[in-house]
C-alpha cells in the first residue's frame, strides 16, 4: 500500500510517497533530505508537531510571552498540553530558553520561553 | 433643568445649528442616538460644496445652497476645516446631454449662481486632460468647492460644546411629551426637558416628528455607495466631475477630496432599513463602471475602501425648515439631502431666524467663534514640527504610518471638547487608519491609547459604538 | 545635520543583516532606524517555528531568529534608534526621522539601505460588500493581538486568503480555543507553504475551500456572519453558490504589499509586479547609493532568504561607501519569461566577478516542469523541478563566466517549460 503526504520538516514541503506493508514502512520516496525519510516514518507510527503558543507573564512589558516545545510532541496531545500551558504564569523578567514546564505530559518535551519580557 | 433648546441629531445640520445658537444666551442640548457626531449621512457623502444650479429656482434647496456656498469658506476658516474651491464640471456625453447642460446653466442663472460657463471638449480637456473620450462638453461652475463633511460636523460640535452646548451621545429619543409649554424627551439616557425642540434627525426626522403627532414628513433613506481611491490617483482631476443628473440625484461623481484622495460615487437606491449602511456588490459595480466613463483612470484597482451612506430624501423633494403645524415650538429641519452639507451654515442661520421670531435671542458676551487649528504633523513645516515635539514629545511618535499621524494628534482628538470615544472616532478626527493599510498597523495602538486616556480596559474600546467590540477575552 | 556612513531604514531581519554585513566590510558609522519599540520587526509576533532552517540549520521561532541578530547588533555596537520613524529620504541621501527624544532628526548618509518590510493588503482593496462591522481584520493584526497583547480578537473565525499568515493564524486561534470555521482562497491553489496547510489546517480539520471568496459581510456592530461563494475561472462569484457562514471575525490574509512610500518619494524606479524597487545584483536601486532588501524589495517566502538578500545589500552599500564598486558597469535586463512573474534582481552587471543568484516566483502551480535560463540566446541551464508553486520562491544561478561572455545587447531570460 502507498501513502502520500507532504513533509513538514522544513518549508520546502516535499511530496512524499510512503510504501507500506501493513504498518511497516518499506520505502520513502520524494524526499530531498534525510529528514523527509524520518518525518514519513514518524508520521506513520506517531505523528509529532512542534507546539508554539504563549504563556501568561506578570510584571513584563507584555502580558504574555511566547513559548515552544523543545522537541516536537505527539500531535494528539497538543490540546491537552495547551491546557497545562494556559494554567501557568511566569514572572518577568524572563529570558530566551528559560524552561517553564519540564517534560510536559511525559512527552520528553520542555516548554521553553522564546523571547525576553 | 429645562433646556431652552434641544436639538435632536448631531449631523452637520444639528451641529451647525448648535454652533449658531450657541452664540446666544440659551441653554442648549444636542442629542445624538449614535456613539458620535456625524454618524449618518454627514460622514458618508460626497463632500461637495455645490455651486447651486441643480435645485429648482425658489425652492429652499436653491436658497440654502446659494447662501451656504457663500458662507462656507469663512465657516471653514473659523472652524479650521479643510476646504477648497476647486470648481465643478458636469459632463455631457451626447448632444442631448449638452442640451441638459444648457438647462442647468439657465437654472443656475435663475438661482443667481456666478461663475458658470459651458465648455466644448477642447476647452474641457485643457483644464481636465484625464476626462473620458466620450465627453463632448461640460458645464463649469467655478464657485463649487470641496469640504471634509465629518471634519466640518465635528468642528462645529466642538465649537458648540466650547460655548456651553451639552452634547449627549448614545442618546436616542424614544418618545416626546408636551405639557405646560415644556417638551419632555424620553431618551436612552433619561428624560430631557426643553422649551424648544429642533428636529434635525436626518433619515429619522419623520419618526421623531410623529412623536408629537405630526405626520407631515415622509423621509426615505436613499443609499449612496462610494469608493475612496488611493492618493496616488488623487490628482487625476482637480474639479469635481459630475455626470448629468437624473431623477435620483446628481449621478456618479469623481471628486478630489480635501485630503488628496479621489472619491467616486454615489449610487442611489431607496431602501427600507434606514440604519442599513452596508455596501452591495451591485452598487459598488455601478459606481466603478460609471465613474470610468467620466475619468478612465479612476479605476477601483486603486480603491482603499468603500462605504455607503443614507441620504434623508423627503418625498416632496425639498428641505423642510419650519415650525411644526402641530406645535410651533418644535422646529423641523428635515429632508436635508444634497445640498444639505453646502446649505448647512445657511440652514443654521434660518433656524436662528425662526427661533428669533418666537423668543428674543441675546448674544453672549464671551462667544468662542473660532476653533484653533489642531497640530497636523503632515501639514506642518519642519520648524513647526521641531517646536511641537519640543513642547509635547508625543508629537514625535508616529502611530499611523500611512497618514503620518502622531500620538499627540490622537491624544488631542480624544481630549477635544467633543472628543473621540472609539477607534472610528479617532479616525474621523485625525485620519489615523484612513490610509492605505486601513488601520492594519495603527488600529491596535489606537485601541491602547483610547483605553489609557479614557481610563478603561481595552476590551471596552469599540470600533464604532454600540456592540462593535474589538477584543474579547484575555488569551491567558 | 548628523552624519553617518550608512543609514538603514528598518530594524527587522533585513535591516539588521544588512547593517551587520556592512560592518563586516569595515563600515563603522552605521545607524539603524526602527519605528517599533524594539528591533526584530514582524518576527517579534511570529512566535511559530520554521525560521532559520536554511540559514542556521535549525528550526527557530520568529523572536528567536530575530534575537540572534539583535545580539549581534548589540555585540557589534551598531547604533540604532527604536520608536523612530523615518519620514523622508532624499535622492541626496538626507534622511529625516522623528522620535520623542530627539524630535526631528536630519541625517546626511553616504549610503542608505531601505528595509521597511511590507504590510498586509486591507479589506478595502478587496471591495467586499456589506457592513463596516468590527471583527474584520488582517491576520497580522490578529496575530499581534493574540501573541503580543494577549487578547482574543474573535471566537468564531473565517479566514479569507490562504497566505502563510492566515494559515498560521488558523492554527494559532484554534490552539487558543477559538473555532476556525474555514479558510477560503480565491485562487485555485493556496498562496501559502504546503507544510503550513498540513500542520495548520489538516492537523486541526480546518477546511480549505479553493476558488472560493467572501462576497459580503453581515452585522451592524460586530460581525455576525459572511457570505462565501465559489468563483469561476475569471475569479467572479458563481451565482447560486452563495453560502452564509456565521462568524464574529473575518481574518484577511490576502497578500502583502511592500511598504515603498519612501522609495517612491525618492523617485526610484519601481517594478510593477513586485511593487518594490528595480535593483541590480547588489540590490542597488537606480538611485546611486540607495539599496533595498527584504520584503520592501519583494515579498519573500522565508526569512532566511531575506537575511541572505540583506547581506548582499549590506555588502553592496559597504563597497559603495568604500568606493570599491565595480567601475565597469554594463547592465543587462533579466526578462521574466513564460510562467515567471518576476525576477530579483531585475538587471545584472555583465562585468560582475561573481555568480549571480536570481530569485523568482512562478505564476501558477507546475508539476514536473523545467526552469530554463537562457543568456544571449543560449540555454545555460535547464533544471527539472517536481513542483513549482507561486507561494514559494525559486532561484537560478548565472555563472560569472556566462555573464562575462555577454554583451549589453544580449538578453537573459528565466522561464518555465511545462
Amino acid at each position: 500500500m502507498e501513502k502520500y503526504m507532504t513533509c513538514v520538516a522544513c518549508p520546502l514541503g516535499c511530496q512524499l510517497t510512503v510504501t507500506l506493508d501493513g504498518d511497516e514502512v518499506i520505502s520513502v520516496t520524494g524526499n530531498t533530505c534525510k529528514r523527509g525519510d524520518a518525518y514519513a516514518r514518524t508520521e506513520i507510527s506517531c505523528p509529532v508537531r512542534s507546539l508554539t503558543t504563549t504563556v501568561k507573564c506578570e510584571g513584563g512589558i507584555h502580558p504574555v510571552v511566547p513559548v515552544k516545545s523543545s522537541v516536537p510532541i505527539p500531535k494528539d496531545k497538543m490540546m491537552e498540553c495547551m491546557k497545562i500551558i494556559n494554567s501557568v504564569t511566569v514572572q518577568a523578567p524572563v529570558s530566551v530558553g528559560q524552561v517553564v514546564i519540564h517534560n510536559i505530559l511525559g512527552t520528553d518535551a520542555h516548554i521553553v520561553i522564546t523571547n525576553i519580557n | 433643568m429645562v433646556f431652552d433648546v434641544v436639538i435632536i441629531g448631531a449631523g452637520v445640520s444639528g451641529c451647525m445649528i448648535a454652533r449658531e445658537l450657541s452664540k446666544y444666551q440659551l441653554n442648549i442640548a444636542l442629542l445624538e442616538r449614535a456613539s458620535d457626531v456625524a454618524m449618518g449621512a454627514s460622514k458618508a457623502n460626497s463632500g461637495i460644496v455645490h455651486a447651486g444650479f441643480d435645485a429648482k429656482p425658489n425652492t429652499l434647496k436653491a436658497k440654502m445652497n446659494l447662501r451656504g456656498n457663500a458662507l462656507m469658506e469663512q465657516v471653514c476658516k473659523d472652524l479650521s476645516v479643510p476646504y477648497k474651491r476647486n470648481g465643478s464640471l458636469v459632463l455631457a456625453f451626447s448632444d442631448e446631454e449638452m442640451q441638459t447642460l444648457q438647462e442647468l446653466y439657465e437654472r443656475g442663472i435663475a438661482n443667481e449662481v456666478d461663475g458658470m460657463s459651458i465648455l466644448n471638449r477642447e476647452q474641457l480637456l485643457s483644464i481636465e486632460p484625464n476626462i473620458g473620450d466620450e465627453a463632448v462638453g461640460a458645464l463649469r461652475a467655478e464657485t463649487a468647492g470641496i469640504v471634509c463633511p465629518y471634519s466640518l460636523t465635528i468642528a462645529a460640535a466642538e465649537v458648540a460644546v466650547m460655548n456651553g452646548v451639552e452634547l449627549k451621545r448614545n442618546c436616542e429619543v424614544t418618545a416626546i411629551d408636551f405639557s405646560d409649554g415644556i417638551f419632555t424627551l424620553h431618551t436612552t439616557l433619561g428624560d430631557v426637558r426643553s422649551s424648544f425642540v429642533i428636529n434635525a434627525a436626518g433619515c429619522f426626522a419623520d419618526d421623531v416628528s410623529r412623536m408629537i403627532g405630526d405626520d407631515s414628513l415622509h423621509i426615505v433613506a436613499r443609499r449612496g455607495e462610494y469608493y475612496i481611491l488611493d492618493k496616488s490617483v488623487g490628482n487625476l482631476v482637480t474639479h469635481t466631475i459630475f455626470q448629468c443628473p437624473s431623477k435620483m440625484g446628481k449621478g456618479i461623481l469623481v471628486a478630489p477630496t480635501t485630503h488628496g484622495n479621489l472619491l467616486i460615487g454615489p449610487s442611489a437606491i431607496d431602501i427600507d432599513d434606514k440604519d442599513d449602511v452596508s455596501t452591495t456588490s451591485e452598487g459598488l459595480k455601478e459606481v466603478s463602471s460609471l465613474a470610468l466613463k467620466s475619468v478612465p483612470g479612476a479605476t477601483t484597482r486603486f480603491a482603499i475602501t468603500s462605504f455607503s451612506g443614507n441620504r434623508a430624501h423627503d418625498i416632496k423633494n425639498d428641505f423642510t425648515i419650519e415650525p411644526s403645524k402641530v406645535n410651533d415650538h418644535f422646529i423641523h429641519v428635515a429632508g436635508i439631502e444634497s445640498p444639505g452639507l453646502t446649505g448647512s451654515p445657511a440652514v443654521a442661520e434660518l433656524v436662528a431666524e425662526i427661533l428669533g421670531s418666537m423668543i428674543e435671542l441675546k448674544e453672549k458676551q464671551e462667544y468662542v467663534k473660532t476653533r484653533e487649528k489642531p497640530f497636523r504633523y503632515h501639514q506642518a513645516t519642519d520648524e513647526e514640527r521641531v517646536a511641537a515635539i519640543a513642547k509635547n514629545p508625543s508629537y514625535g511618535r508616529i502611530v499611523c504610518r500611512c497618514e503620518s499621524i502622531t500620538e499627540g494628534e490622537i491624544l488631542d482628538a480624544i481630549h477635544a471638547p467633543a472628543g473621540a470615544l472609539d477607534v472610528d472616532g479617532v479616525k474621523r478626527r485625525t485620519r489615523a487608519g484612513m490610509g492605505r493599510c486601513q488601520g492594519g498597523f495603527c488600529g491596535s495602538k489606537v485601541v491602547e491609547l483610547l483605553a489609557r486616556e479614557l481610563h478603561t480596559d481595552v476590551r471596552n474600546i469599540k470600533k464604532c459604538g454600540g456592540n462593535s467590540d474589538i477584543l474579547f477575552d484575555k488569551s491567558k | 545635520m548628523l552624519q553617518y556612513d550608512l543609514v538603514v531604514v528598518g530594524g527587522g531581519p533585513a535591516g539588521m543583516a544588512a547593517a551587520l554585513r556592512a560592518r563586516d566590510f569595515g563600515i563603522q558609522n552605521i545607524i539603524i532606524l526602527e519605528r517599533a519599540e524594539t528591533l526584530g520587526g514582524i518576527l517579534e509576533q511570529c512566535i511559530h517555528t520554521g525560521f532559520g532552517l536554511h540559514y542556521f540549520g535549525e528550526e527557530l521561532s520568529g523572536p528567536e531568529y530575530a534575537a540572534r541578530f539583535i545580539e549581534l547588533v548589540e555585540d557589534q555596537k551598531i547604533e540604532y534608534k527604536t520608536d523612530t520613524m523615518v519620514m523622508d529620504v532624499t535622492e541626496d541621501k538626507v534622511v529625516t526621522a522623528i522620535n520623542k527624544e530627539d524630535g526631528l532628526l536630519k541625517i546626511q548618509a553616504k549610503a542608505v539601505i531601505l528595509a521597511m518590510g511590507c504590510r498586509e493588503r486591507p479589506r478595502g482593496a478587496l471591495s467586499i460588500a456589506g457592513t463596516r462591522a468590527s471583527g474584520i481584520m488582517t491576520a497580522g493584526t490578529a496575530q499581534k493581538y493574540v501573541n503580543i497583547d494577549g487578547y482574543m480578537p474573535g471566537r468564531k473565525i473565517v479566514i479569507l486568503g490562504s497566505g502563510d499568515i492566515g494559515l498560521i493564524m488558523a492554527r494559532r486561534m484554534t490552539l487558543e480555543g477559538a473555532e476556525v470555521k474555514m479558510v477560503c482562497e480565491l485562487m485555485p491553489y493556496s498562496g501559502g507553504l504546503t507544510r503550513n496547510i498540513v500542520q495548520c489546517l489538516d492537523d486541526f480539520g480546518i477546511p480549505l475551500y479553493l476558488s472560493t471568496t467572501v462576497i459580503a459581510t453581515h452585522g451592524k456592530d460586530r460581525l455576525e456572519g459572511v457570505t462565501v461563494a465559489q468563483v469561476d475561472d475569471k475569479l467572479q462569484p458563481i451565482p447560486g453558490t452563495e453560502k452564509y457562514v456565521e462568524c464574529d471575525t473575518l481574518m484577511l490574509s490576502v497578500g502583502l504589499i511592500p511598504e515603498n512610500e519612501l522609495t517612491r518619494n525618492i523617485g526610484i524606479s519601481m517594478d510593477r509586479i513586485t511593487n518594490g524597487a528595480v535593483v541590480n545584483e547588489m540590490r542597488e536601486t537606480d538611485c546611486e547609493g540607495i539599496f533595498a532588501c527584504g520584503n520592501v524589495l519583494h515579498v519573500h517566502d522565508l526569512v532566511d532568504y531575506v537575511t541572505i538578500e540583506a547581506q548582499i545589500a549590506g555588502e553592496g552599500a559597504a563597497k559603495y561607501i568604500l568606493n570599491q564598486q565595480e567601475q565597469n558597469v554594463q547592465y543587462v535586463h533579466i526578462t521574466a519569461g513564460n510562467g515567471v512573474r518576476y525576477t530579483v534582481p531585475q538587471k545584472v552587471n555583465i562585468r560582475s566577478k561573481d555568480d549571480i543568484k536570481v530569485y523568482f516566483r512562478v505564476g501558477q502551480i507546475y508539476k514536473n516542469a523545467k526552469v530554463v535560463l537562457t543568456c544571449g540566446g543560449k540555454v545555460v541551464s535547464s533544471k527539472k523541478k517536481i513542483k513549482l508553486a507561486p507561494g514559494e520562491m525559486e532561484n537560478v544561478i548565472i555563472p560569472d563566466e556566462v555573464l562575462n561572455s555577454l554583451s549589453d545587447t544580449d538578453q537573459i531570460v528565466v522561464e518555465v517549460e511545462a
